[in-house]
């Protein structure tokens, strides 16, 4: 099977203050896979994530999406971040928070349109909360701003998305409304690449999968690395004693 | 003085135009200081300026406002530079960095004013107002120079509002976007600081900050959206300018800019207690409301259960079953008719579709109440 790359980490080293959290990591993720991040809390999974997508500058190596660094291809790339990393009570509208999936094809200065708003209310309406765009932000539930940061996403349009736990705090209902849209971009050719916590439903969720303890462990197609051995070195315990007890 | 001398006196008008401008420049441009999480570092900025003041007068030797507040806005954006530069070389937190410059260049800057008030000038004098302001001192040309500062700052802003408002709600997503944060980030700080100068001489080092923070603290509590709380953050700002200018002008050697900060702090207790959705007297008592409503709720969803097992769903039953469950008294059950969810007919009761349809869907959450 030949398929481009999508994304291509080379030799990545980061640390924060001088405490490693990526340690010499090299990755590549083919174009159209569903993919997992996983690994215990404090692994640099997000770190990971914001060092592809040039938040964080990295002590050594370099990123490719495409072949060419990420300024070159933001138009390319979506980021749901963690949830927990913006402040819900700020005074905005969830039609608002959406919107901002578009100021980054807007540029500099110039406002949305109604082009713009059309395209957020139908991806508000894709993930179920059309119903809710004049709704403050703070008085949606944890599920509803999560699928508000995935609105957000969709918005932009981009062949590659990159999702830090969008499933965190999230009920049984918006968890598989949030997969099946997941699901859908994969058909569609994109590349999704989600930070995930429970290994329970990796089978089933994802194609593909990386083991990540601030080292590299593991990449590939879940059929055939999503197994005790990995997982072990990942966790630093006995998997198989751990899911028995 | 009485109202017509009020508003002829040429001199007055002038402060209280001095002060409603910059009372609504403060408002707005605090409004990204609240927002922004960064409440102390206006109080900082005020503080770091005031060495510049003294520097500025011992270079030139002159009294001319104009120049005095370049040299506190020299320091001040110093202050800010150091801060920024603590925060992101070492491990302090920010709220460390900003004690820290605050004291420093606050001790440097009294450190400098003892030493001015001890030299034989007699120009010396005056240089304390910036401690603690002394708006009676506000010109023509300083009233000017506070306009053409908000006039830009407002035009600043609507340029960039998108931006502002991208950056102050997820930054690292702002960042992703491809838009340089650093220099979204440094334009609202140096508006701030921008701020913070003009109202050195009205308002004073000391107080400068509450100025700054009270009106957006006080218009967050009114609204949910961003534009109108810094267009209700100006009109605070500007009515306790006013309102101080005002009261301490009829009340003789009160100083107006501790007077302005306490209006200002008055609109803040007014919207803390009294704003309809965030302030704590209607929260109380939509907290007691829900309780009471949870109860009727209750009794709704347990005649639900009963209704759900028959094909007709308005068959009356009898009231006297209803007994065994606890929440159930009279007054619920008029209630739940007044909301047309019952009705009532002798020792029986009917359930309407509309009250099926409220018990059936008490428990989905993924329809809007409103
Ligand atoms: N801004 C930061 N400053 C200092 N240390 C950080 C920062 N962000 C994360 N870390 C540390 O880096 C490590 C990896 O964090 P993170 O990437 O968030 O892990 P994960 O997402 O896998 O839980 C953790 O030990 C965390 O404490
Ligand atoms: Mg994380």
């Amino acid at each position: 099977m030949e398929s481009k790359i999508a994304v291509a980490v080379d030799d990545l080293t980061v640390a924060y203050n001088y405490k490693p959290v990526l340690w010499d990591i090299d990755l590549s993720i083919p174009e159209g896979v569903l993919m997992a991040i996983v690994g215990p809390n404090g692994a640099g999974k997000s770190t990971l994530i914001k060092s592809i997508l040039g938040i964080i500058d990295p002590i050594a190596g370099s990123v490719a999406i495409y072949g060419k660094p990420y300024v070159k291809q933001r138009d390319k790339v979506a980021y749901v971040p963690q949830k927990g990393s913006v402040d819900w009570d700020f005074p905005t509208t969830a039609l608002d928070v959406v919107m901002m999936g578009t100021y980054g094809s807007l540029g500099w200065i110039k406002r949305p349109g109604a082009k713009e708003k059309k395209r957020s209310l139908e991806a508000l309406e894709k993930v179920g909360m059309l119903a809710f765009k004049n709704r403050q932000i703070s008085q949606l539930s944890g599920g509803q701003q999560q699928r508000i940061f995935l609105a957000r996403a969709l918005v932009q349009n981009a062949a590659i998305y990159f999702m830090d736990e969008p499933f965190q705090g999230v009920d049984a209902t918006t968890e598989i409304a949030i997969i099946n849209i997941l699901k859908e971009l994969r058909k569609a050719g994109k590349t999704v690449i989600v930070v995930h916590h429970d290994l329970q439903t990796v089978p089933e969720y994802f194609d593909w999968v990386t083991f990540l303890n601030v080292k590299h462990i593991a990449t590939g197609p879940v059929k055939d690395i999503f197994n005790d051995d990995n997982l072990t070195k990942t966790y630093g315990i006995n998997y198989k004693v751990a899911v028995q007890q | 003085m009485d109202i017509t001398q009020y508003f002829t006196d040429y001199t007055l008008r002038t402060i209280t135009l001095g002060t409603a401008v910059l009372g609504a420049i403060c408002g707005m441009l605090g409004s990204f200081a609240v927002l922004r999480k960064q409440s102390l570092l206006g109080d900082a900025i005020s503080h770091a300026a005031l060495p510049g003041i003294a520097v500025a007068f011992l270079i030139t030797g002159a009294k001319d406002s104009n120049v005095l507040l370049l040299g506190a806005l020299v320091s001040g954006l110093i202050g800010v530079f150091w801060i920024r530069g603590i925060t992101t070389k070492t491990h302090l937190k920010t709220d460390t960095a900003l004690g820290l410059i605050l004291s420093l260049f606050f001790g440097f800057g009294m450190l400098l004013l003892t030493y001015i008030q001890k030299q034989p000038n007699a120009n010396q004098a005056g240089l304390d107002k910036y401690l603690f302001g002394q708006a009676a001192t506000l010109v023509e040309s300083d009233v000017l120079l506070m306009v053409t500062v908000t006039g830009i700052s407002l035009l600043v802003m609507l340029l960039f509002w998108k931006e502002f408002k991208l950056l102050l709600f997820d930054k690292n997503y702002a960042m992703t976007l491809g838009f340089n944060t650093k220099f979204i980030d440094g334009l609202i700080s140096f508006f701030i600081v921008l701020a913070i100068v003009i109202g050195l001489q009205t308002v004073g080092v000391v107080l400068m900050s509450a100025m700054l923070l009270a009106p957006a603290a006080a218009a967050r509590q009114w609204t949910n959206r961003l534009s109108t709380m810094v267009i209700l953050a100006a009109i605070f700002g500007a009515f306790s300018g006013v309102f101080g200018t005002a009261i301490s002008a009829s009340q003789n050697n009160l100083s107006t800019g501790p007077v302005i900060v306490l209006v200002a702090a008055v609109f803040v207790i007014v919207s803390f207690l009294f704003s309809p959705e965030r302030g704590i007297i209607f929260k109380q008592i939509r907290l007691i409301k829900n309780r009471r409503d949870l109860q009727l709720k209750k009794t709704l969803y347990f005649m639900y259960d009963i209704v759900r097992d028959h094909d007709d769903i308005s068959r009356p039953h009898a009231i006297r079953i209803l007994n065994s469950f606890q929440g159930f008294t009279k007054k619920t059950l008029s209630k739940l008719e007044e909301k047309n969810w019952i009705t009532i007919q002798g020792q029986n009761w009917s359930m309407t579709a509309d009250g099926f349809e409220t018990a059936a869907n008490l428990y989905n959450n993924n329809i809007p109440e409103s």
